[in-house]
């Protein structure tokens, strides 16, 4: 085949990319510069978006014996990625960029260009399986399993898709990119969102969308509690910074519920309150599995599963959850996955619009 | 690099020796030193006080740049305006913007007409607008990436007329068109080694006798003092054989390069029509082939000719790799599709028949597919 290697500069991509020329696959590698002025991206070895990062990959690229070439992302970058965080943030929802990125760039404006120029497929660095029968699976590294943020990836875009790295634990990569050569080898993984210079994603947002104060309440009692410079600044689950004036009742500590942009209020509760056992998503890429069906989901990034009757209707799934859950923010994804011996298998996914309580729910909180 | 000129690189190189040493090793370094100089001089029309090593055109053009607009204005403090050319390689502009933010140079660009030509007249009004003020004038022989080789004689002749130091570049034109110091009428003129078959790192100002020049290198006051450094003998050597070898094969080299290049140009006009072919037609280096392919993005194009095994290159780059749109074809009218759609073919003495019909079995399905991808760039 002849594949475009997306290379970050970071170890796993350099990897994936030797990997694939080992496989006898014609292979050039494409470095995306994502930053309209690179110096403002994140420096230092975060494995992302700055000028050492594009040397970094090239050398690879030359150890390996590939061709490369940088791409300029950028434009599409800030419109489909950055902006749209922003205006998600805005929205009262939180969003989760290195997903959008897969979905929009990588297997989007990088992949339509590739097709267009006569590439098969594109090959990354991702920790995930992609097998002979086509379906996403788990990296066998935990840990590092990224199928998560690749589960919003469509048939189409999987079939035109290669990860190399699935069958390998980040540590085995590291130790062949060292024998390869490959001076990436011990670069620490990138963290953090790299159009995020200082790593402070709250001024970031604040420089973004300004002040816009507005009011703090209490979820049962609809009390006002205290005041917030802008509800952006709040993720659902979250109880450090709050700076409440008016102490709970019973003392014990309260947690952002849900934000509404509408009103600019951000509601807090009791951490029971947080508790939602019927999840419902849109945006739905699903493979075929009739529903009902019994699974799992994974509701954010790194998270727990949580063993639930997944349901697809339309535009719509719906997850009940067999044990409630907390910190469900809309606009992250739900991955449902299916248990299976060689790495769990993603059936599908969808973005989160709103976690709500059941009755029984809400009567055992009482 | 040329045989001969790794052959002198080499047998030099064994003779470990400074030229600014007095004992033996070093009077043998200080005569190739010298022989070099000579050798160089009487290739290029100048006298061998008039060649001043450097590290290379980057060098060179710094030092005409800068050190002839210090001097100059050393002469008569108002004298600070820095005319060039706004096609020029950006070792010449970016002397030119840097001695404007940080040395209070005023800067005129000369414009060039579609074919990226400086117009000798344009050159003329600013002398005489600025009659006071002018301190150095930088034009280009010819240029690196569309091939246009300006009228430097008659730009010389009138800034010598207004009594200012007039620099060219010569690095893309020695060897390639009659190049000659003393005719041309300029008081100095960057050369390389690497673009005529030397060795990369060495090249030098020819610097006019009469011309005062501060130096950017102060040290031991090598070179007429103008450029401090000891002198890699062996690299100056391979330079001479270099530059010697260019300049005696300048003419049939330019006849059967300039053949290849007009078959290849012909042929690519043939497969693609739409192609534009950018300089100057008639008055442009021999072995330039220069065209913007509507509808394609140069990089796409580079890729797939790449794959093919077709060298070829687009414009520059920024520091982290990412294609900009070339100055020159800017300069030359060229919108900013038209600039990304550019693509440069260069010829030259290896360069055969054969290299243009790899060249074109490749290009009309290389052009069609980069047009496909070029509907990628709207985001969504
Ligand atoms: C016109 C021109 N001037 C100057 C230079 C820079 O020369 P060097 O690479 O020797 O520093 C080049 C590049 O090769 C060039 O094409």
């Amino acid at each position: 085949m002849r594949v475009l290697a997306a290379m970050s500069g970071g170890v796993d991509s350099a990897v994936a990319a030797a990997r694939a020329h080992d496989a006898g696959h014609d292979v050039t590698g494409v470095h995306l510069a994502l930053a309209r002025n690179p110096q403002t991206f994140r420096t230092g070895a975060r494995g992302c978006c700055t000028l050492e990062d594009s040397r970094d990959a090239r050398r690879a690229a030359d150890v390996i014996g590939i061709p490369f070439y940088v791409w300029d992302m950028a434009e599409q970058f800030h419109a489909d990625v950055v902006d749209d965080f922003v205006a998600e943030y805005a929205a009262g929802r939180t969003p989760n960029p290195c997903l959008r990125c897969n979905e929009k760039i990588k297997f989007e404006a990088v992949l339509d260009r590739a097709v267009a120029l006569g590439f098969d497929a594109v090959v990354t660095g991702h920790h995930a399986r992609l097998g002979a029968d086509g379906r996403l699976r788990r990296s066998v590294d935990h840990g590092k399993d990224q199928s998560y943020v690749l589960a919003v990836l469509t048939r189409e875009q999987l079939d035109r898709a290669v990860f190399p790295l699935g069958d390998s634990t980040k540590a085995q990569v590291r130790e062949e990119a060292a024998r390869r050569g490959l001076a990436v080898a011990d670069k620490p993984d990138s963290h953090d969102i790299c159009f995020i210079a200082d790593g402070d994603t709250q001024g970031f947002l604040q420089r973004q969308l300004g002040d816009a104060p507005g009011d703090i309440v209490d979820g049962r009692t609809g009390e006002r509690l205290g005041g917030h410079n802008g509800a952006y600044g709040y993720t659902i689950g979250q109880r450090k910074g709050l700076d409440l004036r008016v102490p709970a009742a019973d003392g014990r500590p309260r947690y952002v519920l849900s934000i509404t942009p509408v009103t600019n209020t951000v509601t807090v509760g009791p951490k029971e309150d947080l508790e939602v056992d019927t999840v419902t998503a849109s945006r739905v890429i699903w493979h075929g599995t009739p529903t009902p069906v019994e699974c799992d989901v994974q509701l954010r990034a790194h998270g727990e599963v949580v063993p639930a009757v997944v349901t697809v209707e339309g535009e719509t799934l719906t997850a009940r959850l067999a044990t409630p859950a907390r910190g469900v923010a809309a606009g992250q994804a739900i991955v449902a996955y299916q248990r299976s011996a060689d790495g769990d298998i993603v059936l599908g996914s969808a973005t989160m619009t709103a976690g709500v309580a059941s009755e029984a729910l809400v009567a055992a909180r009482a | 690099m040329l045989d001969e000129a790794l052959a002198a690189y080499v047998a030099a190189a064994r003779e470990v020796g400074n030229p600014s040493s007095l004992h033996a090793a070093g009077r043998r370094a200080r005569r190739l030193v010298e022989e070099s100089r000579e050798r160089i001089a009487a290739a290029v029309g100048a006298r061998p006080s008039e060649v001043i090593f450097t590290s290379g055109g980057t060098e060179s053009d710094n030092l005409a740049v800068k050190g002839l607009f210090w001097a100059r204005r050393a002469g008569s403090l108002n004298r600070s305006r820095v005319v060039t050319s706004a096609v020029e390689h950006h070792a010449v502009m970016d002397s030119a913007d840097w001695l404007g933010a940080h040395e209070g140079a005023q800067l005129s660009w000369l414009p060039v007409d579609s074919a990226g030509r400086v117009d000798p007249a344009s050159l003329a009004t600013v002398l005489e607008t600025y009659a006071e003020e002018v301190a150095v004038v930088s034009v280009q022989w010819a240029n690196n990436e569309v091939g246009t080789v300006q009228p430097v004689a008659e730009l010389a002749r009138l800034a010598a007329g207004a009594g200012i130091p007039f620099h060219t570049d010569a690095v893309q034109a020695l060897g390639q068109v009659p190049v000659d110091f003393a005719a041309s009428g300029a008081a100095a003129m960057t050369i390389t080694g690497h673009k005529v078959g030397g060795p990369v790192g060495v090249g030098a100002l020819l610097l006019g006798r009469e011309v005062s020049c501060t130096p950017l290198l102060h040290g031991g006051g090598q070179e007429r003092d103008v450029r401090s450094g000891t002198l890699d003998t062996a690299g100056v050597a391979a330079f001479a054989v270099a530059v010697e070898t260019a300049v005696s094969s300048q003419a049939a080299s330019a006849q059967r390069v300039g053949d290849l290049r007009d078959e290849l140009v012909a042929r690519v006009r043939a497969a693609v029509p739409d192609a534009i072919l950018n300089g100057d037609p008639a008055d442009r280096l021999p072995g330039n082939a220069h065209f913007s392919f509507p509808g394609c993005e140069g990089d796409a194009l580079l890729l797939l000719l790449d794959a093919q095994g077709v060298c070829c290159s687009t414009g520059s780059a920024c520091s982290a790799g990412v294609a900009q749109p070339s100055h020159v074809l800017i300069a030359m009218g060229a919108d900013d599709d038209r600039a990304r759609s550019s693509l440069r073919f260069t010829l030259g003495h290896t360069s055969t028949l054969g290299d243009v019909d790899e060249l074109l079995a490749a290009l009309p399905g290389a052009v069609e597919r980069a047009r496909r991808a070029t509907a990628w760039k709207t985001p969504r």
